[in-house]
């Protein structure tokens, strides 16, 4: 009996160490090879009209990602637009995904897509479950203290989503009418909400917006608010669901990277200002964007 | 200084424990209640009541309580049957339910426990079978009853956390709301403090009152 429980306990332990090294939890035997020198499973493709090759060269972060030969991203799996996953094909699509397909390309991996709600995004990156977060996140101050972020790769703006027969038009008149408003546990959207006067009582927190657009419809809350990004999708989704009001935030979307990689953002940033000087960012809005908003692709936000 | 998080969002807290409370006593009372009927439906019941109780029994106790709650809320909602749009009562209404599938079983074994010679006797006096199962089984029946009964309360202030998908502000939505706001994990510390208040004192009286009731068999 004591042998089997000595056998067990190694097998664990064989197993532990095993699988230690994926993704950008380097263990020591999968760590960077020195910087400089071309990596096996570095592609020859990595574009050579990238202007500053020097933020594009192997860190150590990148190094281990190229080792690993994947990039994984953390994306909402049911924001329509920005990171859905197709129920019949299984593929995730949308801008954000696509954002990860162009930097896992740039860097010669492969993507590998990880769901990641509101609430757990930062948890992941900070436990190396993802590689990268590209889930419609706002960058502010109190998650810059947390993770780092990537240049603003689109600027979205907090709305309202209501029933197409109701009257509410702005945000102001859902706090006159002291009714139930809708939002995601862990997102910057309800606090902006509490700060546009809504009582605390009255927000009713899902953990997916999809979630929140089920209570919508069901009569559970008066309002789903949250950046227009995501509520374009919802009321593609849904009969009977408009957007409506003036913008009452603005929301810089960014990429999250864990802190201490400071190569990884270089380089992600070096695929940004790529894309929106070849027009690959104008291509993927007017794919994901335009459908929804009906508007042209504006400059790329990338410094703001 | 550690914990300061807890203390600057102490009013949230206390919202969600004082909630946590609310519908632990509640759903329980609600759930002995269903339980007993049940209980006395499958004991005593014809083959009509006896199936109904254990349909109910062996649907509640082994669905996921997370789903039987979605569902609640959704066919509750004013949309469907307009009966409620808070989620506290569809919380209660959820948890009492799945909550009384346990306790028929566990009141069904205490009634079971009690040798059948006193209902034979109880009769034989004259007693009517709704009197011999109130004044001679029923009481006898309790104490055999206490300890599991106080298990399935243990596990419903547990399961009551569950009733924060659904927006109910108890305490593991108000902890987990106080860190995704601050990011602190003291936040999280202090939701398991929370409910170890909680079942640490049951899981105590529980067992004072099984030695209290305890007797020579």
């Amino acid at each position: 009996m004591k042998r089997l429980v000595v056998l067990a306990l190694a097998a664990v332990f064989a197993v532990g160490a095993c699988s230690g090294g994926d993704g950008a939890s380097a263990s020591p035997e999968l760590s960077a090879p020195p910087t400089g020198e071309a990596s096996p499973a570095m592609s020859p493709e990595t574009s050579p009209e990238t202007s500053p090759e020097a933020s594009m060269a192997a860190g150590p972060t990148v190094a281990a990602i190229q080792e690993a030969g994947r990039l994984v991203c953390g994306v909402k799996f049911d924001v329509i637009a920005f990171g859905f996953r197709n129920p019949t094909s299984g593929d995730v699509e949308g801008f954000d995904a696509d954002l990860c397909r162009e930097i896992a390309s740039a860097l010669g991996v492969e993507p590998e897509f990880v769901e990641a709600i509101s609430a757990n995004r930062i948890p992941f990156l900070q436990e190396d479950r993802v590689d990268v977060v590209i889930s419609t996140m706002t960058r502010n101050e109190e998650r810059l203290e947390q993770i780092d972020f990537s240049k603003i790769y689109y600027l979205a703006g907090q709305r309202i989503l209501v029933k197409s027969d109701s009257d509410y038009q702005e945000v102001a008149d859902l706090v006159a009418a002291d009714v139930t408003v809708c939002s995601g546990q862990g997102s910057t959207s309800e606090v902006n909400l509490r700060d546009a006067g809504v009582p605390e009582d009255n927000l009713l927190l899902t953990q997916t917006y999809s979630e929140a657009a089920q209570a919508l419809l069901d009569g559970r809350c008066d309002a789903v608010s949250t950046d227009d990004s995501i509520l374009f999708g919802l009321a593609a989704q849904n009969d009977g669901l408009e957007v409506r009001g003036e913008t009452f935030t603005e929301e810089p979307l960014g990429i999250g990277v864990k802190k201490g990689k400071e190569d990884l953002v270089e380089f992600i940033n070096g695929v940004l200002d790529d894309m929106a000087a070849s027009g690959r960012w104008a291509e993927l809005y007017d794919t994901h964007i335009k459908p929804y908003t009906g508007e042209d692709a504006p400059e790329p936000p990338l410094d703001m | 200084m550690f914990g300061q998080v807890i203390a600057d969002n102490f009013d949230l807290f206390a919202q969600g424990f004082l909630t946590t409370v609310l519908l632990s006593v509640t759903a329980m009372t609600l759930a002995v209640v269903i339980g007993s009927v049940m209980a006395t439906f499958r004991v005593w019941g014809g083959p009509a009541l006896s199936g109904i109780a254990g349909f109910y029994v062996e649907f509640f106790r082994n669905t996921p309580l997370l789903i039987q709650l979605f569902f609640f809320a959704v066919v509750l909602a004013p949309a469907n049957l307009g009966i409620t749009a808070d989620p506290l009562i569809v919380a209660l209404i959820g948890l009492s339910i799945y909550t009384g599938a346990f306790a028929t079983e566990a009141i069904r074994s205490g009634l079971l426990a009690i040798p059948p010679g006193q209902a034979e006797a109880a009769r034989s006096l004259g007693l009517g079978q709704l009197d011999t199962i109130r004044l001679v089984v029923l009481p006898q029946a309790v104490r055999s009853v206490i300890p599991p009964l106080g298990n399935v309360a243990s596990a419903l202030v547990r399961n009551s956390a569950v009733a924060s998908a659904i927006g109910t502000r108890e305490l593991l939505y108000m902890g987990i709301l106080v860190n995704t706001r601050t990011f602190a994990p003291e936040a999280l510390l202090g939701i398991l403090f929370g409910y170890w208040l909680l079942t640490l004192p049951l899981s105590v009286g529980i067992n004072r009152l099984e030695r209290r009731l305890a007797f020579a068999r």
